[in-house]
């Protein structure tokens, strides 16, 4: 079977939501959304905790509720929905083959996608633990799933290995499910959570967290039974001597997301090495023209409100590339490139012409903590702005309003730099 | 005098703010860097609550659980035992957002609803 379709946007999670809702809002009348699970809202379904919305809503509310809201505005729309059903092929030509056990495989003609699948967990493999293989090492959204949807308890006896948000949250989770949670290990000397999530999700419940430790081995032959911990240097070397063993039967791994970009690749769109996202425009396009991608398929965020801001902008650009005629007038093109202590800034490059957005928002990661500082954006003759920040830390995405007429119309690159010390 | 450290979650700064009372009567509040510091140490200290969100069994839905959470925050001492009465709460679907799954949970006054709407199994 073959289709063709003006839209279609590929995941259900908080970002294909929003995407396709701005898509509809803008004037896009033909529209399909596809999701394999069999519910949407994504991962936000199982994150029954609160926290979400703050920004987006003002208010607090919880994963669940947070998705309800979207798709709820998403009942009385004519936008499509398929769900169960699997993207497996995305090419150049923006053909995308997709399987479902209702209609099988299916090809259809897209004019413009919207990739929004997410990320994913770095799993046991990829940090490469030693020991046997047995049942009970897992990714902390796995836990989650099991326990907030499934309703099952992955395990007894916890060790969690990482201190990012999801394994903090999981900690508190466990011990709320009556489950011994002996203590969470991180490799790094810092926690990589949220402080509000290590205070209220390990020291209320008593949960120990553990810096500069890591797991060096697995054992267990049908089920995990021990795992040997070991304190590591300033250059994450193993301190064999410090080894000890703890009994329990599960360990959950929260090592850090990875955007889910395989569909990306097969369809030979450019990735940036850092984010691990495509390369974009400040309208979210990829390399390939009417190809559009946001969310945590393009740089892994830490709230699901900056989300969906940036899945609007996506969504807005879509029916602008359907809406007008599709090739984009380029007046000028500039490079956008991380300076000093700046991990990464996301859109990698700006195209700018007459229709361009008045002020453009730059997002990137800062290389470390540093308090009293100012973000400076350059191009490689003087400074265009700067900004002064009381406090900024690597686990949150900073954003900067660039306006544009502050650009040089003669200007080929904009650089993101922290200043920090006065200096 | 009892002292305690209590992290203020006011903003991302996360000061360390040490409160020094005899039981209820607080004498002194230090390490703040902003009037916010005082006002969360004060609460953390005399009251601390939370908002629980878990999950409760359903009868005949299209998944096996619902989330829920309380409607608004309750004494922290009070978590275990809302966890203990929610373990034999089963409900049976269809539920929707907000419908309330038992009401005044552990006498707290506050209520738990449902945060997700789940159709029933055909």
């Amino acid at each position: 079977m073959k289709t063709k379709r003006e839209l279609v946007v590929v995941g259900g999670g908080p970002a294909g939501l929003a995407a396709a809702l701005e898509a509809h809002k803008k004037g896009v009348k033909d529209i399909l959304l596809i999701e394999r699970d069999e519910y949407l809202g994504g991962i936000l379904q199982q994150c029954i905790h609160n926290g979400f919305g703050l920004d987006y809503f003002n208010e607090e509310l919880t994963g669940p509720e947070y998705a309800e809201r979207f798709i709820d505005e998403l009942k009385d729309k004519n936008i499509d929905v398929q769900l169960k059903t699997m993207v497996i092929d995305i090419n150049e030509e923006k053909l995308i083959t997709a399987l479902s056990s209702k209609d099988g495989i299916e090809f259809i003609e897209a004019e413009s996608i919207i990739l929004a699948m997410g990320c994913r967990e770095r799993t046991r493999e990829a940090i490469r633990i030693p020991g046997t293989r047995p049942a009970g090492v897992m990714t902390a959204g796995a836990a989650q799933r099991y326990i907030n949807i499934e309703g099952y308890l992955p395990g007894r006896e916890i060790v969690i290995l990482g201190s990012g948000d999801i394994g903090l949250i999981m900690a508190r989770r466990l011990a709320l499910e009556g489950a011994d949670v002996k203590g969470v290990f991180e490799i790094m000397p810092y926690s990589s959570g949220l402080v509000r999530n290590k205070v209220q999700c390990l020291d209320d419940f008593g949960i120990p967290l553990y810096l500069q430790q890591t797991v060096a081995k697995i054992y267990g032959q049908k089920r995990v039974e021990a795992v040997d911990i070991v304190e590591v240097d300033d250059n994450l070397n193993q301190i064999t001597e410090t080894k000890k063993t703890i009994q329990c039967d599960t360990l959950l791994l929260s090592v850090g997301l990875i955007p889910e970009n395989e569909l990306s690749q097969q369809a030979n769109i450019s990735l940036d090495d850092i984010t691990g996202g495509p390369i974009v425009d400040q309208t979210r396009e990829t390399d390939i023209p009417g190809v559009f991608a946001c969310g945590n398929v393009l740089q892994v965020h830490d709230l699901v409100d900056n989300v969906s801001e940036e899945s609007e902008i996506a969504g807005k650009a879509a029916a602008e590339y359907l809406l007008n005629d599709q090739e984009k007038e380029i007046e000028q093109a500039l490079e956008v490139s991380a300076g000093e202590n700046i991990t990464y800034v996301v859109p990698h490059t700006l195209n700018l012409n007459s229709k361009t957005d008045p002020i453009i928002e730059l997002f990137f990661r800062v290389k470390d903590p540093a308090e009293d500082c100012k973000i400076s954006i350059k191009d490689n003759k003087e400074e265009l702005a700067s900004y002064t920040r009381p406090i900024v830390e690597p686990g949150e995405i900073e954003s900067v309003k660039l306006p544009v007429k502050l650009i040089n119309k003669d200007s080929n690159e904009i650089i993101v730099e922290l200043i920090t010390g006065g200096e | 005098m009892d002292q305690r450290t209590i992290v203020c979650l006011s903003c991302p700064k996360g000061c360390r703010v040490t409160v020094k009372a005899n039981g209820d009567d607080i004498k002194d509040i230090s390490g703040h860097e902003c009037p916010q510091g005082i006002e969360y140490a004060k609460n953390e200290y005399l009251n601390p609550t939370r908002i629980l969100p878990t999950t409760v069994r359903v009868k005949n839905g299209q998944i096996a659980l619902v989330p829920v959470k309380t409607a608004a925050p309750i004494p922290k001492g009070k978590i275990g035992e809302a966890m203990q009465k929610l373990a034999e709460v089963e409900v049976e679907a269809p539920i929707k957002l907000g419908q309330v799954i038992v009401e005044n949970i552990v006498e707290t006054g506050v209520d738990v609803v449902a945060t997700r709407s789940i159709k029933a199994k055909n």
